[in-house]
């Protein structure tokens, strides 16, 4: 057990010590989702006084709640190109190697990414708050946020490390990506549900994603949460990925590192 | 059941595709041994190691290594092996130091013992004075040589060294070569080292394997493997220039010419050194005056010749 | 030697999936999803668009333009890491040879992506209000913001040598895109100053003018300023390229 945390706590160390060190990596992650926030948030506020557009917390925090997931996810798809980059360049060897439990070595990567999204995700709400943002959450309603960040951040890089794992290669870039934003931009995110048109309509409405970006405005907006939907879809889904990513370990081993 | 830090290998085998990189291969290394795997490019000594250290399933065979098998064991091996791969694997954004303390932490060693660690293991293969200089601006010699304290970190009983002096120079070379010994001799470390160079494998293996295309081709220690195969070569310059072309034909008699610098003549004594007797009484027969007289010891790349039938590729030794 | 460089860039472009698929599919996708997130929005007092697809439909055309951009410049830094430039410059071909042959390569994938949105605009009901001559206008200006584009990401790309720097530029593609008038008309921003940030963002106008062809028909004063930066832009950065290309071509 000492074992496997030490292996974990140094693969996480490194992750974080790179992205740390060189801002040619972290003004990306910091940045992105305050574009986001900015241009949506700030852009697009008078689409909140559309007819039928109902939410108590006002366009910034409607936005907010996206763009919330969004960085959280994206921290962890950011997680998945080290990985791809470690298994290009071969220092995952040096990992494979040394690392008598290989699975600390996916906690450790996790373990970097919620680092890394505990940053970015904090920043982007100063910024929030100090630029206007008013939520009515309650303290447990932060902490619920708190979790649901964490369960986001923890499924999207999960997923990643099983596509890098089995692709080992920086070019499956795309591959981490483009699914997270997919399924991120296939739920509510301008506007609620109820009022997004056409076959997005249909998809936004079994896209499990809307569960966790209606829970999130919810809980920005102090309203009432159907926790087993929201956490339920959050575990869920980080579950699911968490044995993709294991598989994805395996398959890295069979074929060599 | 392979001793405690010993290595056996029985009939090992690993095909990519429809190449057989390695073709059941059989061996067993002693604890404290240092064993040499010697072979041209391609001939699957990268494979076995890579098997062998658990980064790569066999295709077939079986192979324990610390008293583990390597294919349902893995974590137990790893606990006892230390391996400087063939590429490097460091990362050019961090320092030697955040190398050596990250490797530390990998291993899971205990946090106190960490940093005496990595002093320790800088001094030794002296890179104290670059320890706090990112890896992407280290020389190709001093990524080895990181590499190799990197494989030190825990203490492992067994050390896999692939390749270990590709691009160092002599001087590094020979460090390297101190250090490995000084390894088995103290500290009862099991080596295994691969290399393309026989001098190599002469100078610092106690038993050697040689291995060719997939398949061990010849094992056993440096002198009894010349002594088995290859024979000595018989080098005359006589007293009289004139007499070059009489010598070649006297000692053509005793075995093929092999060359020879100008004025002198050579051959390989097909009866070994126990035939020189005879060749000193042909000559003195035939009244040639001998100015200079040397006979040189078979080398490894004689039984590489005599096994394979082909010539190990770099010859170019320092 | 032009036009084998050209068709050099152009196949190199367009055989690698992940330089074609972003250039068409990613666009496509941005406005299926915004027009069906969005399409309340057309109902706002003062939308100009009586659909939110013909308003939209102009962002892909600057999308493609900052595609361009990348791929250009990644392609002349790779050429520059892996010697190719180099070797290039031991005969006796012109830099600016290379660089019109990579621009030209660029700017065609440009145009058959403007023919891809257009006609998958179409389908889904896009109609254009400047008439068939207008069609043709905006394949102009899709050609013109390759060529804009793909000049600045080769100086880019010559200048730094270093495909990561150019990718590193991406952000900006957000940055430039969102923080103007792409997604709602400037009169329509309740926010003063994200109004004033799109109205000094020069994509902002770039959009404006080929979303009026779209939307009103031959609008000069919503073409002109389009024009006018695609023009100059042209101009400055083509020759900041062609002056890297001349210094990492010296010869002695
Ligand atoms: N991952 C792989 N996929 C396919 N073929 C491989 C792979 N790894 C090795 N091979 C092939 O297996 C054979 C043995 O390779 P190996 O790397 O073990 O040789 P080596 O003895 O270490 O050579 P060198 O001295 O060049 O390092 C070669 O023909 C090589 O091409
Ligand atoms: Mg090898």
């Amino acid at each position: 057990m000492r074992e496997f945390s030490s292996t974990a706590r140094a693969v996480a160390w490194r992750s974080l010590h790179i992205t740390f060190t060189n801002p040619a990596l972290l003004a990306p992650a910091l940045i992105f989702p305050l574009m986001f926030y900015v241009a949506f948030a700030g852009g697009l506020s008078s689409v909140g006084d559309l007819p039928g557009f109902e939410y108590s917390a006002g366009y910034d925090t409607f936005q907010f709640g996206f763009v919330l997931l969004q960085a959280s996810a994206f921290g962890g798809v950011f997680s998945g190109f080290g990985i791809a980059a470690d298994f290009e360049r071969g220092f995952a060897r040096r990992y494979m190697l040394s690392a008598p439990r290989r699975e600390a070595i996916i906690v450790g990567y996790l373990l970097g990414a919620l680092g890394r999204a505990a940053i970015t995700t904090s920043l982007l709400t100063v910024v929030a708050l100090v630029t206007g943002m008013r939520p009515q959450s309650s303290a447990a309603d932060v902490a619920g946020l708190v979790l649901l960040v964490a369960l986001t951040c923890t499924a999207a890089m999960l997923f990643a490390c099983g596509v890098a794992m089995r692709l080992k290669t920086v070019q499956a870039g795309p591959a981490m990506q483009m699914p997270v934003f997919l399924v991120l931009f296939l739920a509510p995110v301008f506007v609620p549900l109820d009022l997004v048109a056409g076959w997005v309509h249909g998809v936004a409405t079994v896209n499990p994603v809307t569960a966790l970006m209606t829970g999130g405005r919810d809980l920005l907006a102090g309203e009432a949460v159907s926790e087993l939907l929201v956490f339920g879809t959050a575990i869920a889904l980080a579950g699911g990925f968490a044995v993709w990513a294991l598989r994805g370990l395996r398959s890295a081993e069979r074929t060599g590192s | 059941m392979a001793p405690a830090s010993g290595i056996e290998v029985e009939n090992l085998q690993r095909t990519f595709k429809d190449l057989t990189a390695v073709d059941g291969i059989s061996f067993a290394i002693e604890p404290g041994e240092i064993f040499g795997f010697l072979g041209p490019n391609g001939a699957g000594k990268s494979t076995t190691v890579l098997m062998l250290t658990t980064l790569l399933p066999p295709s077939g065979g079986r192979a324990s290594v610390a008293g583990f098998d390597v294919a349902t064991e893995g974590p137990d091996v790893r606990r006892h092996i230390g391996a400087a791969l063939q590429e490097a694997a460091l990362d050019p954004l961090l320092t030697g130091r955040e190398h050596l303390r990250l490797q530390a932490s990998l291993q899971g060693l205990a946090k106190q013992t960490r940093d005496a660690r990595t002093v320790e293991l800088l001094e030794r293969v002296g890179l104290t004075d670059a320890a706090d200089r990112r890896v992407g601006g280290y020389s190709g010699g001093m990524k080895r040589r990181l590499d190799l304290a990197l494989a030190l970190v825990h203490g492992p009983s067994i050390l896999f060294l692939d390749e270990p002096t590709t691009g160092l120079d002599p001087q590094s070379r020979s460090d390297l070569w101190e250090e490995v010994s000084r390894l088995a001799r103290d500290e009862g470390v099991t080596v295994f080292l691969t290399t393309q160079y026989l001098e190599e494998a002469d100078q610092l293996a106690d038993r050697i394997a040689i291995i060719s295309r997939g398949s061990i081709v010849a094992e056993g220690t440096p002198d009894a493997l010349k002594g088995e195969i290859g024979r000595p070569s018989l080098e005359v310059v006589p007293s009289d220039a004139a007499d070059r072309e009489r010598l070649a034909q006297v000692l053509s008699e005793f075995g093929p010419a092999t060359a020879a610098p100008t004025g002198a003549a050579a051959v390989r004594l097909e009866a070994g050194a126990d035939g020189l007797a005879q060749v000193v009484r042909r000559l003195d027969a035939e009244g040639i005056g001998l100015n200079t007289f040397d006979l040189h010891a078979p080398t490894l790349d004689d039984v590489f010749l005599a096994k394979t039938g082909e010539r190990l590729a770099d010859e170019a030794v320092a | 030697m032009t036009s084998d460089l050209a068709r050099r860039a152009l196949l190199r472009t367009l055989r690698q999936p992940a330089n074609v698929v972003p250039v068409i599919f990613f666009p496509m996708l941005l406005v299926a999803i915004n027009s069906a997130g969005l399409d309340a929005a057309s109902e706002l007092p003062g939308f100009p668009a009586d659909s939110y697809l013909d308003f939209i439909i102009a962002v892909p055309f600057i999308q493609g333009g900052l595609f361009a951009m990348l791929n250009a410049g990644t392609d002349l830094a790779t050429d520059i890491e892996s010697g190719f430039l180099r070797r290039l410059a031991l005969t006796p071909v012109r830099g600016t040879s290379l660089l019109l042959g990579q621009v030209a390569g660029v700017v065609a994938l440009s145009l058959v992506a403007a023919v891809v949105y257009l006609t998958v605009g179409f389908i889904a009901g896009v109609t254009v209000a400047a008439g068939p001559a207008g069609v043709v206008a905006l394949l102009v200006f899709a050609v013109a913001i390759g060529l804009m584009f793909s000049s600045i990401g080769a100086f880019v790309g010559l200048r730094s040598g270093s495909p990561q720097t150019v990718q590193g530029f991406f952000p900006l593609f957000f940055v430039l895109l969102f923080l103007s008038s792409a997604n709602l008309p400037r009169d329509l921003m309740e926010q003063d100053w994200f109004a004033t940030v799109a109205g000094l963002n020069p994509v902002s106008y770039l959009i404006e003018g080929i979303r009026s062809l779209v939307v009103t028909g031959w609008d000069p004063a919503a073409l002109w300023p389009a024009i006018a930066i695609l023009v100059v832009g042209t101009l400055v950065g083509g020759a900041a390229a062609a002056h890297a290309m001349r210094t990492n071509l010296v010869r002695t």
